[in-house]
């Protein structure tokens, strides 16, 4: 396969997103050909105003062999949630 | 046909054909992105000449509708350059086509968009954004291709050769072209030669190919696609195209 394109990570931010959100990946032979391609495959349905490109390779992430580690500490700490204070009703948006 | 109902039927059949073509694409693209890019142009294409054949079609006032026109009439009735119709051949003639056709789309809809018929000019103006992205992707490709391995160099150079002799045809002007750009209705094509030129030849000197320079252009003598006169390709896609209104009329989604 070493004549494939590399893989991109495509990130587009919505009419209303405050933050891109990653939609999927696509091949490209470089960032602009990328930023094209997402154009035409992930906001042919009006989805964005703006697309962010990244080569897959440069995307470092946690490996699943230590999501216990990572991440199960947090499960048992309801107290970090901000949950237990009473909201005014005049504070909107939370 | 008066020439304003001409000039409609014109830039609806251009953009019928090569949207047509460009369709036939699917499936066989080079990667699956460029499969859904080349559709993405050929459905904006499509969307294009919807409006124009439904202005026309409302003009003739025979009460024929954009799908009357597009699926019942044969090949000498349409009024596309024989650019369009040409067979996609390799990603590099498609690619060719498409530069020398978005190229001269642009300017044309540039020029429509201060058309003085209003809804011309409103169609033009909301085409134009489509097709300048049409021509930012052919300028791209055509670089990568050209500036790109021994064999892509070489069949780009081939492409662009082989179908230079059907861009004289988009810049010639007949008596409804003469008229209808002294009514301020159309551009004049002829105008749209020098900008046409600069802009495609700044493309083929960044792709490093050599611009061709044959004189020789199709349908110069005896007409062209604008009056009828068409390759033998078109009936053949107009066959396929038009299969399923000949076969069962009126027949709809």
């Amino acid at each position: 396969m070493k004549n494939e394109w590399p893989l991109w990570e495509i990130f587009i931010r919505s009419q209303h997103g405050l933050a891109h959100k990653h939609v999927g990946s696509l091949h490209a032979v470089d960032a602009g050909m990328a930023v094209k391609n997402a154009r035409d495959v992930y906001t042919r349905r009006n989805e964005g105003v703006s697309i962010w490109v990244v080569r897959s390779s440069d995307i470092t992430a946690s490996s699943p062999a230590e999501r216990d580690v990572l991440f199960e500490p947090a499960a048992s700490k309801i107290y970090r949630h901000p949950t237990f204070f009473p909201m005014p009703d005049e504070v909107k948006h939370l | 046909m008066s020439p304003h109902l001409e000039l409609l039927v014109r830039l609806g059949d251009n953009d019928v054909v090569l949207a047509q073509r460009l369709g036939e694409w699917v499936g066989h693209g080079p990667v699956l992105e460029e499969d859904i890019a080349l559709a993405n142009v050929g459905l904006d294409l499509l969307g294009q000449g919807r409006m124009w054949l439904t202005y026309a079609g409302e003009l003739e006032g025979e009460g024929r509708t954009e799908d009357d026109l597009a699926f019942l009439r044969d090949q000498h009735e349409y009024r596309n350059v024989q650019l369009v119709e040409l067979p996609n051949g390799d990603f590099a003639d498609t690619m060719a086509r498409q530069l020398y056709f978005d190229h001269a789309h642009l300017l044309t809809l540039q020029g429509l968009a201060r058309s003085a018929d209003a809804r011309i000019a409103e169609i033009a103006a909301k085409a134009r954004k489509e097709v300048a992205y049409h021509v930012e992707r052919s300028n791209d490709w055509v670089i990568r291709l050209g500036d790109g391995t021994e064999e892509s160099h070489q069949r780009m150079q081939l492409a662009i050769d082989r179908l230079w002799p059907y861009t004289g045809e988009m810049f010639s002007a007949d008596a409804v072209d003469i008229e209808l750009a002294e009514g301020g209705t159309a551009p004049d094509p002829r105008a749209l030669r020098e900008p046409w030129l600069a802009a495609v030849g700044a493309v083929i000197a960044e792709a490093t190919l050599a611009m061709p320079t044959g004189e020789w252009m199709q349908g110069a003598r005896r007409g062209g696609g604008k009056q009828g006169v068409h390759t033998e390709h078109l009936g053949h896609l107009l066959a396929e195209m038009q299969f399923l209104q000949r076969a069962y009329p009126g027949a709809s989604w």
